[in-house]
């Protein structure tokens, strides 16, 4: 196998805006600095359902999947993506980390649910893509 | 059975099953040339032939997507299942992009019948239309029906990626320059059907009257018929191919007008298109386009396995470093050293030949 035909992977990445919350700056901030720092981004667009970023998460076979939830509605929109993504058998090796605001009370569930990190407010962009470089799953 | 082989034939197998995790997957190891991606698209090859394969470019902002979206849905509608693969760029500093042809395919939401892939143009010269074309074999050989090719549309990728399709259609936004914008060589003269998009838009008219002139124009060229036929038959044929209009037999790729956001026009493209195809069988062209396309496929690959060949052999060599200093110096010149590095592997494959 020949150099150029295995280079290092790109880091597919989908940005994901669940639920009613109508406020994407941070999504968009985001993406562009993983774009930055050269991962393949698929960002959802506002309002989507659970089904439907399972849909773009599989099709798509992101490694990452970032979900950005300011409404507070994580408690229930995050498991209901965890269990699609276990459906098609695309959880083990999707790295889910949420952004937004989720109070400290919530955060021991969401874990439990499978989210891998949970970056609030004043976390540093450098920081979020140094833990998907760390934790990015082998396949 | 090796690890790597192994797992080739499952995901082949769950792929052929239909399962979208497997098809997913086939594509990614397609898009990172990952190991064993080779034997991949090699399986796949026997399963492949059967969907129609259609590519979609034009400029920026000419409203592809959301086209693509409202055909993808009218396919639906009629019972049939659909892939697309829609292309974006990437940043030629960083390899990294945003893929943001997903958001506007809104009427197919939750729909995993239409399997949507975004993919970027990751800067490889070449490497895009290879991975493109062994991407439509993966959904090719899941079994979709119809499969759509949405490109960038910016540049000359597009000639190369659109030589995946069967039917290339060109988006051309209304106003979208003076006429002799449209004389200039490049995208327009891929179009198998030309669609004026946004029809509702003031000056749509004008540019759906400029393209049909365009069409008209190139036909009533004395060099008409060679572009599309390729010489040899058409000489041998053109006598008795004129109708009474004295047109040849060919084909004037239509112009046709959709306003893609209400969906306005679109079962009309998609008459065209099948017309195209019905075009392409009974003209002998699909056979045609189908020959040169693997008669390309197989020249890349050739290629690619050469420069392969000749990068083992330089670095058995020990690099180039030493062969630049004897060139500058001027005891060797370029030419000299590339037969040198080459002469093993040209007597290598001559003596195999005999």
């Amino acid at each position: 196998m020949s150099t150029q035909d295995h280079e290092e992977r790109t880091i597919r990445c989908l940005v994901a805006k669940v639920g009613l919350d109508g406020h994407d700056r941070g999504a968009h901030v985001i993406a562009r600095a993983f774009r930055d720092a050269g991962f393949e981004v698929i960002y959802s667009g506002l309002h989507k359902s659970p089904d439907e970023i399972v849909q773009a998460a599989v099709q798509e076979d992101v490694d990452v999947l970032g979900i950005s939830i300011l409404s507070g509605a994580h408690n229930t929109l995050v498991p209901k993506i965890v269990a699609g993504l276990e459906e098609y058998d695309a959880f083990e090796d999707t790295l889910i980390i949420v952004g937004g605001i989720v109070p400290e009370d919530d955060r021991p569930g969401l874990r439990e649910a499978g989210v891998d990190a949970i970056f609030g407010p004043g976390a540093s962009m450098a920081e979020t893509i140094d833990f998907i470089r760390e934790n990015v799953p082998e396949r | 059975m090796s690890g790597a082989e192994a797992e080739t034939d499952r995901l082949i197998e769950e792929l052929l099953a239909g399962k979208h995790r497997a098809l997913a997957r086939v594509i990614s190891k397609i898009e990172d040339r990952a190991p064993g991606y080779r034997d991949l698209v090699s399986a796949l090859h026997e399963h492949t032939g059967d969907a129609t394969v259609v590519g979609i470019t034009g400029s920026p902002g000419a409203g592809k997507s959301t086209l693509v979206d409202k055909m993808a849905e009218t396919y639906r509608r009629r019972g049939e299942t659909v892939g697309v693969i829609a292309i974006d760029p990437s940043s030629p500093f960083t390899g990294g992009a945003v893929l943001g042809d997903r958001i506007r395919m809104a009427s197919n939401v939750g729909d995993m019948d239409v399997f949507f892939r975004s993919m970027s143009a990751r800067g490889t010269l070449g490497g895009l239309s290879t991975a493109t074309t062994d991407a439509v074999k993966a959904l090719d050989a899941f079994g979709k029906d119809r499969i759509i090719i949405e490109t960038v549309g910016a540049g000359q990728n597009e000639v190369d990626i659109v030589g995946t399709a069967d039917t290339v259609a060109v988006l051309v936004p209304p106003s979208s320059g003076d006429d002799v914008q449209m004389l200039k060589a490049g995208i327009l003269e891929i179009a198998d059907v030309f669609v004026v998009n946004k029809a509702d838009m003031e000056g749509a008219d004008r540019t759906v009257q400029e393209l049909k002139e365009m069409v008209h124009m190139r036909d009533a060229s004395p060099l008409a018929g060679t572009a599309g036929h390729h010489g040899m038959d058409e000489s041998a044929l053109s006598d008795d191919e004129e109708d009474d209009d004295g047109e040849r037999d060919g084909w004037e790729p239509p112009v046709v007008e959709t306003v893609a956001k209400t969906g306005d026009g679109v079962e009309g493209f998609l008459d065209t298109l099948v017309d195209h195809r019905a075009w392409l069988e009974s003209s002998g062209e699909l056979e045609s386009r189908r020959r040169e396309r693997t008669e390309e496929e197989i020249r890349r690959l050739l290629r690619a396995e050469a420069a392969d060949l000749v990068r083992e052999e330089v670095d058995a060599r020990g690099g180039l470093d030493a062969y630049v200093d004897a060139v500058l110096d001027r005891e060797t010149d370029p030419y000299a050293v590339a037969a040198e590095v080459t002469a093993p592997i040209r007597d290598c494959v001559g003596d195999a030949r005999e």
